[in-house]
């Protein structure tokens, strides 16, 4: 087994396809140990790590939570809304005290674009980027490409199509590099106004028919429209948009073939997908929930293996 | 380097049968004792013996695991070279089982020890025991001894003991290789 070729998880622009192959084989044994009677391996437990959320996170901060402990490493959790980020105190201090009582990695989430990576130029102490703003969020796409591994068998030659809202998405962006990376087609499609203008740039297709977007994919990802990012209306009611955009089992049973059915979470029933999609055997999503911990431990392993002591 | 045959084909051959003759002395038909083989050399000393004891011994309900220690070692970080894992691959239950872990060189004994820790994922068995090829004597940085050995071994430090099976391609055979 090789080494990674990065000391922090920054993006999967940062990537090879190296890593992706490292930390997919990494993730297999971890499924392996996730399944036993007793989940745990003593590997980190002269590591700790600092879980720092500068943003709501359920699912995400849930995962790594578990993945740090059932690799025995400590854990502290610190949430924006509870500090002194409040009282006005800057990134890097909040950080560098943090480090100062002895934490050998951050996990971070961040409003921020980049959030991660400057903090990895100023502070000594592994970075895992949980999210930075719109930008991007890799263990989500290596989650999401591992699920789809272990669905189809591969990620190489398959056709993915990322539906929904991509202006706001930094899932959307992570999984275009990550499967490009690995051989995939990647489409986007959604309303015009939450597609970025140049997105073609990065070699995607783009489509504003469902249908045709559905009937060319082997996957479809579904994303959430985030309310909570849009500034202003991107279209003129959810009602509309679940017409164009949602995907209900009577789209799914019309197409000719069966394609798999992704969601990073959290699932507004109703809106993207209806909950007969949600919990139909083409849905892969509590799948994508459970590698997501084999994913984040494989990740943090390989991270830790680089602190040298 | 010179290298030394410690034991040919042959040699091989006729431990095995005895390794398996003193298994089936102590454990009789196996219905309450598992094989462990432990990754990545042990397995194909397990899957040797396990063979024989099927075969020339009819033992019928035999069960064979492998166990990986990779995240139970205790040099994670301090080794020069990335630790490799293996899979895992025990389907049975080892609680109240009396389980043998078999592995091809026992030298510090330090895999043995994090085998023990990790076993205990699967259960607490009634009793471990531990089956060795070769047993470098002198060797040792935890007090741990094999049950049953096919050969001990005076080896120095700098010297290594390479046991090379047939299902690797060559004719199985023991050397000591001094650098």
């Amino acid at each position: 087994m090789s080494e990674l070729s990065v000391n922090h998880l920054l993006g999967i622009k940062y990537l090879n396809k190296q890593d992706i192959q490292l930390i997919f084989e990494t993730a297999d044994h971890f499924k392996e140990v996730i399944n036993r009677p007793i989940k745990k391996v003593p590997s980190l437990r002269d590591i700790t790590i600092a879980n720092l959320f500068f943003e709501n996170s359920t699912r995400t901060k849930l995962s790594f939570e578990l993945a740090e402990k059932r690799l025995s490493a400590d854990v502290i959790n610190f949430s924006a809304s509870q500090s002194s980020v409040k009282k006005g105190e800057t990134l890097i201090d909040t950080v560098n005290n943090i480090l100062s009582m002895k934490v050998d990695m951050v996990v971070m989430r961040h409003p921020n674009p980049g959030a991660g990576v400057f903090l990895s130029k100023h502070v000594k102490a592994s970075i895992v980027n949980a999210g930075d703003g719109a930008h991007e969020h890799p263990t989500q796409a290596l989650l999401d490409s591992y699920s789809i591994r272990e669905r189809l068998g591969e990620v190489k030659g398959k056709n993915i199509v990322i539906v929904g809202d991509i202006l706001h998405s930094r899932v959307a962006l992570s999984n275009i590099y990550a499967l490009q990376l690995q051989g995939a087609k990647v489409m986007v499609c959604g309303p015009k106004t939450l597609i970025p203008k140049y997105i073609d740039k990065l070699g995607v297709k783009v489509e504003t028919d469902l249908r045709k977007a559905l009937e060319w994919c082997d996957v479809a990802n579904m994303l959430r429209v985030q309310n909570e990012r849009m500034d202003i209306s991107y279209f003129p009611s959810t009602r509309e948009y679940t017409q164009q955009f949602g995907v209900d089992k009577a789209l799914l049973d019309s197409l000719n073939k069966e394609i798999t059915i992704m969601h990073p979470g959290p699932i507004n029933r109703g809106v993207e997908i209806t909950s007969d999609v949600a919990d139909s055997d083409q849905a892969i999503i509590l799948d994508q929930v459970q590698n997501g911990v084999a994913i984040r431990m494989a990740v943090i392993y390989l991270l830790a293996s680089k602190i040298k002591q | 380097m010179s290298q030394k045959v410690l034991l040919n084909a042959t040699e091989v051959n006729i431990i095995l049968h005895r390794l398996a003759c003193q298994l089936i002395e102590k454990h009789n038909d196996f219905t309450n004792t598992v094989l462990v083989g432990l990754q990545p050399r042990g397995k194909f000393l397990a899957k040797r013996l396990a063979k024989i004891l099927k075969e020339d011994y009819k033992i019928k309900d035999l069960k064979l695991g492998l166990l990986d220690i990779t995240f139970y070692r205790d040099d994670f970080r301090r080794s020069d070279k990335p630790l490799e894992a293996n899979t895992t691959e025990i389907d049975f239950v080892v609680e109240n089982k009396n389980v043998v872990f078999i592995d091809d060189v026992l030298y510090t004994g330090r895999s043995i020890r994090a085998a023990l820790t990790a076993i205990q994922s699967f259960g607490r068995p009634e009793e471990i025991e531990l089956l060795t090829l070769i047993d470098r004597r002198f060797s040792r940085h935890l007090p741990i001894q094999p049950n049953y050995r096919g050969r001990q071994v005076d080896a120095i430090n700098k010297e290594k003991v390479i046991v090379q099976w047939q299902e690797q391609g060559d004719k199985d055979a023991v050397y000591l290789i001094n650098n």
